[in-house]
């Protein structure tokens, strides 16, 4: 039993929130909205220089190799910048989602996904909108139990907006006669792999939104005076940051647990990952309610960079499988006949 | 990363399988808060104790197995699992027994551990008094140095099981000057000495689960100090420490409760049904309850591997005491009418031991700290909010 991260594994995630929390300030992000895509190419490649674009391709493809107990620690730091790029679903999802594709289509894209060359974007029926169609170079997609590998150009995209102005959301209309990849059982295999690391990026992603959204508030309420004291030192402040604090603490394993499922392909990876979401979600959505709330009328506001961090967290929640679905999930689990519950069941 | 038992660890839980399944006893004892009681988890205590199960965590020289946490959890699990008696001298075993080993000299550790261990010894804790409570500094009973003798006077009181008890550690001021956490010091008393009143204080249920003490020239021998004169803030807490507070609520508990919920559920579900709240309810107490036996799992790792525990473990107390609580609250809801019934009760069919833990889960967010102050300490020493 081991149930924590190596000291690569930690020194790797460091480095890389160093970097993301120098690079991607709030005033960048909001410098990303105003631009026709939105993503940010001079990122993407610093992002390839690093590694990270390949990091989940196999070595001998040109990656790293790595899986997502590597990934999620990184995942988590994107959240903690609201990461507007599409590196967690190019590197969690897509790109193990074409290893399981496996043959030319792999053999072809998975160097090209390395380099950084090809941003690879994955979606299922669960997701309403196409995340980033826009910038796919190449799009897995799931429509209808069928899978679909469409290059940029290939398919057409209608954006819909979002009250978070980093999302850019699409409905892709699957072009008449496109040949599927993948049907039957085998594509619904690859949809709930897919749907699991989806979540799982959601759910390490509203880990580190939560944490922001604490540090901002902690920030805001040590500066702003009231009754000439700080607000952060009055008990009704500190209680409501204490109540996330809680929540966030206690998501946290679920979500590194899931990680584990997922690169093990455990039997269990469903129910840890549909854990992990609600979980952590639900931590990132009372840190948006309680952060708007210490924040005041200035966290109402366009201005102040909390609800950057809030609408992803919101937005998050409802994407790759809403609360509903999750606790479908879980549901399906524990109230089965002969199901595994209590103490000593949970590494069984 | 890896979260799979090894075969040491497996070998382990069959061992202490198989040993609960031929010790336990067949028939629940009665509960600890009642003189008989008392006397069966007394016996219940030596039973584990012959059988080296008693405190697996102490070292091997002392009675113990010399487990780590990973072993203690899985302890706990088994221990749960074959609803085995609550631990009557938890108090004496997971808090003062730790501090023993550390702030403890030779004879003391000879004269008290062994007694502990066989459950001769139950020990009841001296912290809270009428004027101290969540400001524990606020301590006003004095032990005054005279010869080799304290002498103690003042009162103590929301002492855990020390109606029955034959001990009580905790601390007194012993300098009369000093003022908040300095002149204090830890003393271990016998309850049986002159000059001490025990009062039972009634609890929910009616029982004398708590009592407070009125201490009148009780004369104790400075032997009996653990630490320094007028270092006990220190001592005490070491007592009151993280891995302390992880033994005494463990994961395997509050997961136990959680699947007790889920079959209570579907036991009721027709009637259960009409509150759609409670299906939710339900599937929360596991995700929480998995969640708290992951996270704890986490931890002991973490530490096991030399890391240290920093204050995010403050967390732990509200996270466990509201799980219990809303547990529980659940349970009540899905019993409906039934749910006040006491269980002997002529229409109490079906209605276990909820009531019970519905009462005694209202005291989780109370004792050990109460959730304000862990809210407080959460907020300045793991966020830095300011004082």
């Amino acid at each position: 039993m081991d149930f924590t991260f190596s000291e690569d594994q930690l020194l790797f995630q460091d480095s890389v929130r160093g970097f993301l929390v120098n690079e991607i300030s709030p005033e960048r992000l909001r410098a990303g909205w105003e631009t026709d895509t939105g993503r940010d190419p001079a990122l993407w490649q610093q992002f390839a220089e690093l590694g990270l674009t390949g990091i989940t391709v196999p070595e001998e493809h040109g990656g790293l190799g790595m899986d997502a107990v590597d990934f999620v620690l990184l995942a988590q730091e994107c959240g903690y910048v609201a990461l507007a790029e599409p590196l967690v679903n190019h590197a969690l999802v897509a790109v193990p989602l074409l290893q399981d594709i496996g043959g030319e289509l792999a053999a072809r894209w998975l160097p090209l996904a390395a380099t950084g060359e090809a941003r690879i974007i994955a979606a299922v029926e669960q997701n309403l909108m196409v995340e980033d169609a826009h910038v796919a170079d190449l799009l897995l997609l799931e429509r209808e139990g069928q899978w679909f590998a469409l290059e940029q150009g290939q398919f057409s995209c209608e954006r819909s907006e979002s009250i978070d102005p980093g999302r850019r959301l699409y409905t892709v209309t699957v072009p008449a006669g496109a040949a599927p990849i993948a049907d039957g059982e085998r594509a619904s295999a690859l949809r709930s792999a897919s749907l699991n690391r989806g979540a799982l990026g959601c759910a390490a992603q509203a880990l580190g939104l939560a944490q922001r959204m604490i540090d901002l508030s902690v920030q805001y309420t040590a500066e702003r005076k009231q009754f000439g004291k700080a607000i952060g030192s009055f008990q009704a402040v500190k209680h409501h940051m204490a109540n996330v604090a809680v929540r966030l603490e206690y998501a946290k394993a679920p979500v590194h647990r899931a990680a584990y499922a997922v690169a093990e392909d455990a039997a269990g990876a469903a129910l840890a990952v549909a854990q992990a979401k609600l979980m952590a979600c639900e931590a990132a959505n009372l840190a948006a309610k309680n952060s708007i709330q210490v924040h005041g009328a200035m966290g109402y506001t366009w201005e102040v960079d909390l609800h950057i961090f809030m609408k992803k967290a919101w937005a998050l929640a409802n994407t790759w499988g809403d609360a509903g679905w999750h606790k479908q999930q879980v549901a399906a689990v524990i109230f089965a006949d002969g199901a595994a519950l209590g103490a000593g069941a949970t590494f069984q | 990363m890896q979260l799979a038992f090894t075969e040491q660890q497996q070998a382990f839980r069959a061992e202490i399988r198989s040993w609960l399944q031929a010790n336990v006893p067949a028939q629940t004892l009665q509960t600890f808060d009642t003189e008989e009681g008392f006397q069966q988890h007394r016996e219940w205590e030596a039973t584990l104790n012959q059988g080296r199960w008693g405190m697996v965590t102490w070292p091997e020289a002392l009675g113990g197995r010399g487990c780590d946490l990973i072993e203690w959890l899985i302890f706990e699990e088994e221990y749960y699992r074959a609803k085995a008696p609550l631990r009557v001298n938890q108090n004496g075993i997971f808090l003062l027994g730790p501090t023993l080993m550390e702030y403890g000299t030779e004879e003391q550790k000879a004269r008290f551990l062994p007694a502990m261990a066989e459950g001769r010894d139950v020990w009841a804790q001296g912290w809270s008094e009428p004027g101290a409570g969540s400001d524990m500094a606020a301590i006003r009973s004095t032990a005054q140095l005279q010869g080799d003798k304290y002498i103690i006077n003042g009162q103590k009181t929301w002492s855990t099981r020390a109606v029955w008890a034959d001990w009580l550690f905790g601390m007194f001021r012993t300098d009369p000057d000093s003022e908040r956490h300095r002149g204090l010091t830890f003393i271990l008393v016998p309850l049986n000495t002159p000059g001490i009143t025990v009062r039972p204080i009634p609890q929910l249920d009616g029982l004398p689960g708590f009592a407070e003490i009125f201490f009148d020239n009780v004369e104790v021998d400075v032997s009996n100090r653990l630490g320094d004169d007028g270092a006990g803030w220190a001592v005490a807490m070491a007592t009151a420490g993280f891995e302390r507070g992880l033994m005494l609520r463990s994961p395997a508990r509050f997961q136990e409760t959680a699947r007790r919920l889920v079959e209570l559920y579907r036991a009721n579900e027709a009637s259960a049904s009409h509150d759609p709240q409670i299906r939710d309810a339900v599937m929360r107490a596991y995700l929480d309850a998995e969640s708290y036996c992951l996270s704890t799992y986490q931890t002991a790792c973490r530490l096991s591997q030399g890391g240290k525990i920093g204050a995010e473990s403050s967390t732990n107390k509200i996270f466990w005491s509201e799980l219990d609580q809303n547990m529980h609250a659940t349970a009540m809801s899905i019993l409906g009418a039934r749910a006040e019934l006491l269980p002997h009760a002529p229409a109490a069919e079906g209605v276990g031991t909820w009531l019970d833990g519905w009462l005694f889960s209202q005291s989780g967010p109370i004792y050990a700290g109460t959730n304000e102050i862990q809210r407080n300490i959460i907020a300045e020493r793991m966020l830095g909010m300011p004082r």
